[in-house]
């Protein structure tokens, strides 16, 4: 069983190089360690570059109100229907703390291998702008409610992306704060249009150390924490809709040096925008320092139409947010088994130990006991745990075919997985279940049908029209022929038919 | 005999009152009898000044407008008075923000009490289209030191 090898932890080896013209072309740039092939000859006299990448994700806490309000949390909902009077931030209203936002914050700690702050304070952050209505958002600067923690995950290497390579990125800290309102700009008409339905939800912002060193790194993180996420529940992470977001701190320095300055990328909305967006900005600072410029401490934005950063209007200067504690928010204190107060009403209290034990498999782990149970190799089992819902159908098959599971992976993989991706559909929209498919690969196993023709059913199956496996098999008359002297009848009957070629 | 009566009633509550305030959550007088810290006799405090780029910066940060060099003396009066908080030794002591830092931080329960009630917050909103707030697009940045008419300009 080929294990995954283990990669350059945190010094990332990848040497970048400029592309010449490369830039607004479209095409991909060139990457030196990965592929040699695509540097530019008169770029080889340049000392090679080194890029740094850390990421800021704010996820969306999945909970049923909003982080220090009771007002609820939905995606879609009629503007400023979700909205009390503490989110629009009306004079005389404190916030209260959600009791959930605090166990998914822990959660997400303790998966990521944090240490817990058993005592968090909250801060405001103030900075003026229309979907902020009280000015300043709620957070934690000072001391957070987790720290020091590390995220694996896997990148899918080599010419058919097929060795699997681990990193690690630290995580510096996690910290509970408010999201602000949205603002809808209608710019023919200078208008600003501020639903404040999303104001005052419960994120997670998730810092990581600027560890990665290209795109292609960064969204595998970013992949990586989103399942972790869904698979604790304590956020949904569907980028989309913006439960997950995203922003990319780059900077570029030659190696030995110190590290440059960096810009901000925002507003990346999905995992191929982040890894194009990071390599854009990536190569853009290398040629502005090439040619002699200076990188400028920015925040820019990623305009996905023409895959490029620009500079944020709004944003120009340094910000200066003035911390400050806030004073309606006494410390959050959490507890484990040890120092746990006698006579203290359970809903009180935020018991790590509890909320440890009960953590839910996390995506590595499921992934090393497929490769060990079913003998599948390990980039087998990371798709299967890549798309939603693949692994429960694929140990449903295996559980009701007699087929080796060793097999039955190509076909969940090549010939089910294959179909999807091509109409473009998601494991639970898929017209075939796991039945059906069990029920096709017996029919193969017990030598009813040849490869070949099992596949035919399957295209069959993929209408929908409601049939069995069986059923097509018998109209379609793919069965193989058992009797023996059929067999010689029509050996026969071809050879007399050919006489010449004898 | 009302008013007896009244007076009576009035000055129990307020003893009442009163005594549980005076406890308080030492249990005993509030006021140390014997400081560790005596303030030294008032020495000539020393002056502070505000350059021009802070007060732009100000003026930025906080959307205020100190309007005239009567207001920039002000905050520098400020200044110097709050620095004499630097007098104090606070080596080896955590800073303290809030007297609330050893109450409980009450946690809520995940349920849905509040919303629905659109029409309450527009209608404190000037402008308003379709239920949406109406803002002014973007922050309108303040144009730069140099562009300004009106910075510290009436001075009488």
């Amino acid at each position: 069983m080929a294990a995954p090898v283990s990669g350059g932890g945190r010094l990332c080896r990848l040497a970048w190089r400029r592309r010449a013209g490369a830039l607004h072309s479209g095409a991909q740039p060139a990457a030196l360690g990965r592929e040699p092939g695509k540097v530019a000859a008169a770029q080889s006299g340049v000392a090679p570059w080194r890029a740094v990448v850390g990421l800021e994700v704010h996820a969306q806490i999945s909970s049923n109100s909003k982080i220090f309000s009771g007002s609820q949390v939905q995606f879609t909902a009629p503007p400023n229907s979700l909205v009390s009077f503490f989110d629009a931030s009306l004079p005389g209203t404190l916030p209260v703390l959600n009791r959930r936002c605090v166990e998914a914050a822990v959660m997400t700690g303790l998966a990521l291998s944090c240490s817990i702050n058993k005592k968090s304070l909250f801060d405001r952050k103030h900075y003026f702008y229309a979907d902020l209505p009280a000015g300043y958002q709620i957070t934690q600067q000072r001391l957070p409610i987790a720290v020091n923690g590390n995220l694996s995950y896997t990148l899918c290497v080599g010419a058919k992306q097929s060795q699997m390579v681990t990193k690690n990125v630290r995580i510096k800290q996690i910290q509970l704060e408010q999201d602000s309102g949205k603002s809808l700009h209608n710019d023919a008409r200078s208008q600003t249009f501020i639903d404040l339905n999303r104001a005052g939800v419960g994120l997670m912002e998730v810092v990581m150390e600027p560890d990665m060193c290209c795109g292609e790194e960064a969204a595998a993180a970013v992949r990586e924490l989103q399942l972790i996420l869904q698979t604790l529940g304590s956020s949904q992470a569907i980028m989309a809709e913006g439960q997950l977001r995203v922003d990319a701190n780059v900077s570029v320095h030659h190696p030995g040096e110190s590290y440059g300055v960096r810009t901000e990328v925002k507003n990346i909305n999905s995992l191929r925008f982040l890894a194009r967006a990071v390599d854009y900005e990536i190569q853009r600072q290398i040629e502005e320092l090439e040619n002699g410029g200076t990188i400028l401490n920015e925040t820019r934005a990623f305009d996905y139409k023409l895959g490029c950063t620009i500079p944020m209007r709004d944003k120009e200067g340094k910000q200066d947010y003035r911390f400050m504690p806030e004073p309606n928010l006494p410390p959050l204190i959490l507890y484990d088994a040890k120092s746990l107060p006698a006579n203290i009403d359970d809903q009180q209290v935020v018991n790590i130990d509890w909320i440890q034990e009960r953590l839910p498999d996390l995506p590595s782990v499921k992934r090393v006991r497929l490769v060990e149970q079913y003998g599948i190799l390990p980039e087998h089992s990371f798709t299967l745990l890549n798309e939603d819902g693949l692994m429960e159908l694929f140990e449903d098959v295996v559980r009701e075919t007699q087929m080796n599971p060793k097999k039955v992976i190509g076909w969940v993989i090549s010939e089910l997985l294959g179909h999807l991706k091509q109409y473009d559909l998601t494991v639970k929209e898929s017209p075939v279940n796991s039945l059906s498919l069990a029920d096709l690969l017996n029919l193969l196993e017990r030598g009813v049908i040849s490869s070949s023709a099992a596949k035919q059913v399957l295209e069959e199956l993929w209408k929908g029209e409601g049939k069995t496996p069986l059923q097509i098999v018998k109209e379609k008359r793919l069965e193989l022929i058992q009797n023996q002297r059929e067999l010689d009848q029509i050996c026969q009957a071809v050879m007399e038919g050919h006489q010449e070629e004898l | 005999m009302w008013a007896l009566r009244g007076g009576r009633c009035l000055r129990a509550a307020w003893s009442w009152g009163g005594s549980r305030l005076a406890r308080g959550a030492t249990g005993g007088r509030q006021i140390d009898q014997n400081p560790e810290w005596q303030l030294e006799e008032q020495k000539p405090l020393p002056q502070k000044k505000v350059t021009m780029e802070l007060l732009d910066h100000l003026e930025r940060l906080a959307l205020v407008d100190f309007r005239n060099w009567e207001g920039v003396e002000r905050l520098e009066k400020a200044i110097q008075f709050a620095d004499q908080l630097h007098e104090v030794n606070t080596e080896g002591i955590e800073p303290m923000d809030s007297v609330l830092e050893n109450r409980c931080l009450y946690l809520r329960g995940d349920n849905i009490t509040e919303g629905n009630c659109t029409k309450e917050l527009l209608q404190n909103a000037s402008q308003t289209a379709e239920e949406y707030f109406e803002a002014p697009p973007g922050n309108i940045p303040l144009p730069k030191l140099e562009e300004r008419e009106s910075f510290l300009q009436d001075s009488n």
